[in-house]
């Protein structure tokens, strides 16, 4: 059941406002501490060698020159760190059939993307580790390349792990009883091919790790770049044979992560094992260029999907192939069939029908590894589901905001179990589609869009019903048997002076964490946010948690900091009404000053509680409980994942002789429970739509056929840029989760989950009236041109 | 990636920073505003360079008239081009173009002489200069020399320059009475390279045209603005075509580039108020 945070008047209301982040002034000062802004005494810097080939056996390796260099310490191979080092699979056992083989820290006799570590250099800078592994001789035999998704299955194709059959890595189709029976003699069937480009993660702050063993205690310290601390502490513990509680990882400032910190990096374990072998503190800073071919790409779809809708309008099923290579490893330990696995889960969600399937094949290839990144899956489900959408409308001739109204589970209906399976709580897509035409002016805006065609100005307006998965249960990796925590814990302390320490299990990566902790503490205390300290990224001190993904923070972090608030709130106020001679129900907390709950008044500073409580304890009766600190975990539980909803719009302009696309304006409408910090919220919503744009019109890792990179550097791999942004109007509408007392779900990543579909029916709405239709992301000029038949040759 | 540099010296005028090159034994590399070469050394594509920092030579900035002509020295910014008050009345292409190269940051920073001697096919400065028929200003070893931009630009990132040699400055005829400038780009990103750009002065009733980002240096297109000067748009943009042979990569096909410069040119001849 929910608390009511509703009441703008009541005592101590920091939930649902905008309270300034405690970090920011220092980030902004300059005086964020990252992990490349740490030296250790002692500390050496490694270099890796990497494959240049996509697909290579891996002869003699010849360091004789590179060791004689200046400043050159040590030069590791596969070989050596295997005597430190288990290699492993990114594997989940509910994943039925599928496949993965061993990975390990540097490949051994065979590698097999363009960028996989083989060599790794340790010398006293990161410049003699490099000019001395330029001069590395590794005799590479090419071998052939897998590159192409769609042919990775066929009988002539090498096959890319000799102990497996083909180069399937995981397939799964989720389909009702009778799928086919909703295209049997439809009114209306709408068929139309995919394309979702790879894209990359391209955090400002790259990957970076400093790996410390203290051989004296057997003990292993990290201070990492991560989303998800406490994973990598087992992790590393797991393969490296040390005792969890002898591992450290320590994550301070990180600058972005969007899902490519949340994995285990060949090139990090390297690091850690080499720091053990060695016994000093060894760091590794991928560069921009690495990173480009050693960060986790993401995405990557190519599918074909069909709509059938009856005379009425009413959607009657999906049916949907989708393809995606996944390069030659599943991630560990959350594996790479996850974003698979989505779109078969998410296809459809936002609506009513009956009948579904879609199968989603998974298949290796020589390329980098795709992995989670923000919006898992979405992005593909939504921009397949709205697409046909949007053609079935246009093909029937209704208007795409109609035809969705008639056929978007209705707001009054929940719990709903969808056609995929899905378990949903409660959503608000009728509302939030009441709200997106209020806010766009809809009708004005398609007066507009005609009165301009006239002129011959071609305009858009494009729709984005979906739906984001948040607050994920132990039902998304830890029944499948990884080691990843849904659960998520929270300590508060209250020091003598009456203000707090938070010791959080979530952690900050930018997004606001530690803001909405000060602030959901502070409530539930009783206490001004800047009296509240809050402590992440630290498996020393804080509680076991999960970390940052999947839109977990707020909704399951937030519900443990607001349950230990509440706690110490309750301890508190006993000890209180002992000094008082009061009932504990008659005080309240307020301001930091302990009061008559009835008349507000005055009755004890927390301060002199703290006196009292830590330094004259001997004046309190003797059995008295006193602990002014306390933890809270909390783990969902009643629905394996809380969903949000929400609708998305976008107005563009296509200039049909260059075929540029301008973005003209952004809307979306999003409802993720209760609010915490609304200025929070709606960053979060539109750097999610920047990155969703990102997708639709500018970014995608292109390999040739020989599984090389053409576009890894920044000059060529275009990441969106504030200039191209549009103007974005964010609104809210509010069904808390009835399952935590907070009420909030995520809010992440549905921005990126639905503006890429949103862009594309934008487009695709300016285009349709000359013949053009595009699937095909990113949107470039020229494909829209090509669209349009403008270009031939 | 660290770049891995030979050496650095500041030069303290100009026969130091010949010295110091002369004495770099082909290892000599001007550092100028430093926006293409450290990018270039910090992705390892060049190393082992003695740099020889050429900003401290104050005579290479600034802008002066000689007779119906200006001087635009090397290091002044892309900035300074920008806002310069000579080089917005009297070379008004220049003053378009500079706003169109990169980022603030970047504009801040970089110089046009380094533009012009870097030479990357899709920059605006060495199209300018083809277009407003510049001439080139070198020193070296042996003395001063001019070169005609139209002969300067030899292949991509390649120029006439010598070992050795450094770009002093750009000169540029003053725009006579009805002269016209325009230039025009198509990129992805506000601050991109171009995928195609065009270039036009019209002087005297003639056109002048000059391509880029659409081949290996900028190219003067005499048989479109033939065209143009008869006043056949149409016949000018095949001319165009027929003209290019751009590259394809990840931004654009070769056909697509054509195809743009095109509508480029087009685009230009409507502006400057051609009948179209
Ligand atoms: C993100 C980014 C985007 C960019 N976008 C554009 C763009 O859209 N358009 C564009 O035109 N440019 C662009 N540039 C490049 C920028 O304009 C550079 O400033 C310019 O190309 C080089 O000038 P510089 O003074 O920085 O030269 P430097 O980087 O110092 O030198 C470049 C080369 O020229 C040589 N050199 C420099 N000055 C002299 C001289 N006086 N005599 C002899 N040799 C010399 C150097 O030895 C070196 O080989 C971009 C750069 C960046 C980083």
């Amino acid at each position: 059941m929910n608390i009511k945070f509703d009441d703008p008047n009541r005592p101590n209301s920091y939930i649902g406002r905008t309270v300034p982040r405690p970090n920011a002034g220092r980030l902004v000062a300059g005086k964020g501490r990252y992990v490349d802004d740490i030296t250790l005494p002692r500390m050496v810097h490694v270099a890796f060698l990497r494959c240049p080939h996509a697909h290579a056996k891996i002869g003699e390796i010849d360091t004789e020159e590179a060791r004689a260099q200046k400043g050159v310490l040590g030069i590791f191979t596969a070989r050596d760190l295997a005597q430190v080092c288990t290699p492993w699979e990114g594997k989940l056992a509910h994943l039925e059939g599928m496949k993965t083989p061993p990975q390990s820290a540097l490949a051994i006799d065979r590698a097999t993307w363009a960028g996989e570590p083989v060599v790794a250099v340790v010398a006293r800078t990161r410049a003699e580790a490099e000019a001395a592994a330029a001069l590395v001789i590794v005799d590479f035999e090419p071998l052939p390349a897998v590159t192409d998704m769609r042919s990775a299955l066929d009988k002539d194709t090498p096959v890319l792990h000799p102990q497996f059959d083909d180069n399937l890595c995981f397939r799964k189709e989720n389909a009702t009883a009778t799928p086919q029976k909703a295209f049997d003699g439809a009114h209306t069937v709408v068929e139309s091919e995919f394309k979702i480009g790879r894209h990359t993660g391209v955090t400002l702050e790259p990957r970076v790790i400093i790996a410390d063993w203290n051989g004296g205690e057997g003990e292993l310290t990290a201070h990492v770049s991560n989303q998800a601390p406490h994973m990598l502490q087992v992790l590393l513990a797991k393969h490296m044979g040390i005792p969890e509680s002898r591992v450290r990882v320590i994550c301070g400032d990180v600058g972005g992560s969007f899902g490519v910190k949340v994995h285990v990096y060949p090139d990090e374990v390297a690091t850690a094992a080499i720091a053990k072998i060695m016994g000093r503190p060894v760091k590794f800073c991928a560069d921009r260029l690495e990173s480009f071919t050693s960060d986790i790409h993401a995405r990557d779809h190519e599918a074909t999907g069909r709509i059938a809708v009856d005379e009425s309008g009413k959607i009657l099923g999906f049916d949907v192939d989708d393809w995606t290579g996944i390069g030659p490893y599943s991630i560990y330990p959350r594996t790479s069939a996850v974003e698979g696995l989505q779109v078969t889960n998410l296809i459809g969600g936002p609506y009513d029908f009956e009948h579904y399937r879609v199968r989603s094949t998974t298949v290796f290839q020589n390329k980098g590894i795709c992995a989670q990144y923000r919006a898992v899956g979405h992005p593909v489900a939504v921009a397949i589901t709205e697409g046909l959408v949007d053609m079935a409308a246009a093909e029937m001739g209704i208007d795409p905001i109609e035809f969705r109204r008639r056929n978007v589970i209705r707001d009054d209906a929940y719990p709903v179990t969808t056609a995929a399976g899905l378990k949903l709580e409660g959503l608000s897509h009728e509302k939030s589609l009441d709200a997106l035409v209020e806010a766009m002016d809809y009708d004005v805006l398609r007066a507009e869009q005609a009165d301009l065609r006239k002129r011959g100005i071609h305009r858009g307006i494009g729709i984005a019903s979906f739906i984001e998965l948040t607050n994920p249960s132990p039902f998304m990796y830890g029944i499948g048997g990884a080691r990843i925590s849904a659960q998520d814990g929270c300590t508060v302390r209250m020091d003598p002076d009456g203000s707090v320490v938070v010791l959080t299990g979530v952690t900050e990566q930018g997004q606001g964490t530690e803001a909405i902790m000060a602030q959901i503490v502070a409530e539930a205390v009783g206490i001004r946010p800047d009296m509240v300290r809050v402590v992440t990224g630290d498996t020393r001190v804080t509680p076991f948690g999960g970390g940052t993904w999947a839109s977990r923070g707020a909704g399951i972090g937030g519900e443990a900091a607001l349950k230990a608030g509440r706690a110490l709130r309750d301890q508190i106020l006993g000890i209180a009404a002992s000094m008082l001679q009061a009932k504990a129900e008659g005080l309240d907390i307020r301001d930091g000053q302990i009061v008559d709950a009835a008349s507000g008044e005055d009755r004890l500073p927390l301060e002199e509680l703290g006196r009292v409580v830590y330094f004259r304890g001997d004046t309190l009766p003797k059995d008295l409980s006193r602990e002014l600190m306390q933890t809270r975990h909390y783990i969902t539980s009643d629905y394996p994942y809380a969903f949000t909803n929400g609708v998305q719009a976008s107005y563009v302009e296509v200039d049909t002789e260059t075929g540029f696309v301008k973005l003209l304006k952004h809307w979306c409408v999003e409802d993720c429970g209760r609010i915490i910090n609304p200025q929070l919220v709606d960053e979060q919503i539109r750097g999610g739509i920047v990155q969703g744009i990102g997708g639709a019109l500018f970014e995608e890792i292109v390999y040739d056929d020989e599984g090389q990179i053409q576009n890894g550097s920044m000059a060529d791999y275009l990441v969106p840029m504030s200039g191209e942004m549009p103007d974005m109007v964010i609104r809210h509408v509010e069904t808390p989760t009835q399952e935590s007392e907070l009420g909030a779900k995520g809010a992440g990543e549905a921005g990126t989950a639905g503006a890429p579909a949103a862009v594309m029916n934008a487009i695709n709405d300016a285009i349709r009236p000359l013949g053009g239709q595009v699937t095909r992301m990113p949107f470039t000029p020229e494909r829209v041109l090509r669209a349009l038949g403008t270009l031939k040759d | 990636m660290k770049a891995q540099v030979g050496g650095y010296a500041r030069a303290e005028d100009m026969a130091h920073a010949i010295r110091l090159l002369a004495d770099a034994e082909g290892m000599g590399r001007v550092l100028a505003g430093g926006q293409s070469l450290v990018a270039a050394l910090n992705m390892g594509l060049s190393f082992g360079d003695l740099l020889v920092d050429i900003t401290g030579l104050s005579d290479l900035r600034g802008v002066r008239e000689e007779d119906d002509r200006l001087v635009i020295g090397a290091l002044m910014r892309h900035a300074d081009v920008a806002t310069d008050p000579l080089i917005a009345r009297h070379v008004p292409l220049l003053a378009q173009a500079a706003p169109l190269i990169a980022h603030e940051a970047i504009r801040n920073r970089g110089t046009i002489g380094g533009s012009l001697a870097h030479a990357d096919p899709a920059a605006e400065f060495p199209a300018c200069a083809v277009a407003l028929d510049a001439v080139i200003r070198l020193t070296g070893p042996d003395g001063e020399r001019e070169v005609a931009a139209t002969d300067f630009f030899r292949d991509v990132f390649e120029t006439e320059m010598r070992e050795g040699e450094i770009l002093t400055g750009i000169v540029v005829p003053k725009t006579q009475a009805g002269e016209r400038h325009v230039i025009r780009e198509a990129a992805r990103r506000a601050g991109d390279y171009a995928i195609a750009g065009l270039a036009v002065v019209i002087r005297g009733g003639a056109h002048r045209i000059a391509a880029f980002g659409t081949g290996p240096t900028p190219l003067l297109c005499t048989v479109a603005m033939e065209r143009l000067d008869a006043g056949d748009v149409d016949g000018a943009v095949s001319a165009l075509s027929d003209a290019l042979d751009p590259p394809s990569d990840t931004q654009g096909s070769a056909a697509y580039r054509r195809h743009l410069a095109g509508v480029l040119l087009h685009r230009i001849a409507t502006e400057l108020g051609e009948d179209v």
